[in-house]
């Protein structure tokens, strides 16, 4: 799914302690910082960046939800209309005996549809191939990406970014959705690769 | 910041006004209902004694049982958090470690008082609330013949002795680390790496007498021998799940007071979300554990187990007096923490969790209730004056002794070497 083609001015910090106060100060100055890439989960940073509290948990709850419906439903349908058996002398409508498949559908449903829409969210999957503004961005380096608009002067951004703190700043033209495509194989960019 | 903490007037008001209405209570109860002398005799397994069994001194001490029991594993609890984390070196909680310590300070003044109560009922005889006091039908009862190396005063008396004197002596010992910290400026690395070995030694001693203890023995005891010819080996653990839970709750109260009076400046919300999660993730170890019980006995559907549950639910039939008591005990204990603390937002409220916490403090109450009486008054519960006033006793109490330990020492381990990491402490 193409997002559009977009320019970047791409900054590479290798300080945790350098990265925040650049969060921050780019975000001062106005400009929209696209992503931040980092090799693990920082504390905080989400916050720094102003992104929402995410709908994960929202959807794990509708997911628990729907999979004690379905456990629910389900047997309570198979074991007092389509094929009621004595069992040991209980019930048809054996509660209890129920409770714990009802629990066990609550975490699968909710457990696999969490993993699913957090794939979704991040658009990870096999085959789909996203830009990487730097490849040590799952090594070593935090990598800022700040979306350019027509009003946004580079030159300006990138001194912003040297002076914040950045060890590399460079401009990229990207993709900034996902397409078909192995990341063993020669990275080229969408337009590239589908022949625009 | 000034971390010393002074009682306000009104505070003390409320305290003596509850011990004051505890007392009236207590006295009340000696008087109308004539706890001191021998129980009604009644043979066992005939309904016609039932109406006999129901005489108000078994409801005196029944009542006292209930509340001394509980409120006592409650007040313990707050010293096993204080342990439990102190062995997973958490430092989350050492901003707030004093209130804890503060409630768990309590412990020799409820113990002092349960053991009472349980002497109270072993040399009064009272084979209305343990069957196995009655040496008589001991001989005779082959079920309780076979427990009698377990169920029987001596061991009773010392066992119980020995608990409660434990849970003060070893709690005794990690407050005073707590507070000598105090008195010195900050450790060095050396001195706060022993220091912190020490508070490990005697937490994890302390958390392998609470599982001898309140996790195992003392349930068996002090509760489930009121039903003597049943057992289940869920019970221990279901005790304590309700007590700690409810013990989370005490902390969760009384660190929000103290937030409120505008102390506690290093705890943040971030600090109240984690005693939520306590409070959520217990009610619902709860519940698993009462559901394991229930099913167990309701899938097997032996007669000699199933008899605790009829007592309380009764029968297909007929419905027993317990019937919506216990009902209301899991909604209160299960529905509403799962559903309203689920949310993220909801533990970090203060409102909100406050009147959780009270909320599952009375669903515990409640279910101590419904485990003491159908054993004890038997199918005629009585809720009244009495059963209202003798919580009020103990409340009044722990206000009293938290209060004490927490105007007397500062509400600040300024020098627990974890405390840096308890201030920037992030969820």
């Amino acid at each position: 799914m193409a997002g559009g083609i977009k320019k970047f001015v791409v900054g590479s910090f290798d300080d945790e302690a350098v990265l925040f106060p650049a969060v921050k100060n780019v975000r001062k100055a106005g400009y929209k910082i696209h992503d931040v890439y980092t090799p693990f989960p920082i504390h905080g940073l989400d916050h720094a960046m102003g992104l929402r509290e995410t709908s994960l948990h929202t959807a794990g709850f509708i997911f628990a939800a729907t999979g004690t419906t379905t456990a629910l439903s389900c047997i309570s349908w198979i074991f007092t209309k389509d094929w009621p058996l004595n069992i040991g002398g209980k019930p048809n409508f054996a509660l209890p005996a129920w409770i714990p498949i009802t629990f066990e559908l609550t975490v699968l449903f909710s457990a696999v549809g969490m993993v699913l829409t957090f794939c979704y969210l991040c658009q990870l999957s096999p085959f789909i191939k996203k830009h990487h503004f730097h490849a040590r961005a799952t090594d070593d380096l935090f990598v800022m990406a700040i979306e350019c608009t027509d009003k946004t002067n580079d030159a300006e951004l990138q001194s912003f970014l040297e002076k914040a703190g950045a060890k590399e700043v460079n401009v990229q033209v990207a993709e900034t959705g996902w397409w078909i495509g192995r990341y063993d194989k020669e990275q080229k960019l969408y337009r590239e690769e589908k022949g625009y | 910041m000034n971390h010393q903490f002074e009682l306000p007037s009104n505070y003390k008001k409320w305290t003596w006004g509850l011990i004051g209405a505890g007392a009236i209570a207590v006295l009340y109860g000696i008087i109308m209902f004539h706890p001191f002398s021998a129980p009604v005799a009644h043979g066992h397994g005939g309904g016609a004694h039932e109406v006999a069994t129901a005489d108000s001194g078994t409801r005196f001490w029944a009542v006292l049982l209930q509340n001394s029991v509980f409120f006592l594993l409650v007040v313990n609890a707050a010293m096993f958090f204080i342990c439990v984390t102190t062995m997973a070196m958490g430092a989350w909680q050492v901003a707030l470690r004093r209130v804890p310590e503060a409630i768990s300070s309590v412990v020799p003044i409820l113990g002092i008082v349960t053991f009472l109560v349980l002497m109270g009922i072993v040399l009064f005889g009272r084979t209305d609330i343990f069957h196995w006091l009655d040496a008589d039908a001991v001989k005779h009862d082959r079920i309780l013949n076979g427990k009698k190396g377990f169920l029987n005063p001596t061991f009773f008396t010392i066992w119980s002795a020995i608990s409660i004197f434990m849970w003060w002596f070893l709690g005794k010992k990690m407050r005073t680390l707590s507070l000598e910290s105090d008195k010195n400026g900050p450790m060095d690395y050396e001195t706060g790496k022993k220091w912190i070995f020490k508070n490990t030694v005697w937490a994890s001693l302390y958390c392998v007498f609470f599982g001898l203890s309140v996790a195992s023995t003392i349930p068996w005891l002090w509760l489930m021998s009121i039903d003597a010819h049943w057992y289940s080996t869920m019970y221990s653990w279901y005790t304590f799940a309700s007590s700690f839970v409810s013990g989370m709750s005490l902390i969760a109260i009384f660190v929000v007071y103290l937030k409120n009076k505008g102390k506690l400046e290093y705890v943040t919300e971030e600090h109240l979300h984690d005693v939520g999660k306590f409070m959520f993730a217990f009610s619902v170890f709860w519940t698993y554990l009462w559901f394991s019980q229930y099913m167990l006995i309701w899938y097997s559907n032996q007669p000699e187990e199933t008899k605790y549950f009829i007592e309380r639910i009764g029968t297909a039939g007929k419905s027993g007096p317990y019937h919506a008591l216990f009902f209301v005990n899991l909604a209160m204990n299960f529905l509403c923490p799962l559903l309203i603390l689920m949310k993220r937002g909801a533990k970090r409220n203060w409102t909100l969790l406050t009147i959780m916490a009270v909320l599952i403090i009375v669903g515990h109450w409640i279910d101590f209730y419904q485990m003491v009486m159908p054993g004890t008054v038997k199918s005629h519960p009585k809720f009244g004056i009495f059963e209202i006033g003798i919580p009020m006793l103990f409340i009044g109490l722990i206000m009293l002794g938290v209060g004490k330990y927490l105007s007397k020492h500062s509400l600040l381990m300024k020098n627990h070497p974890f405390l840096k990491e308890s201030m920037i402490h992030h969820t």
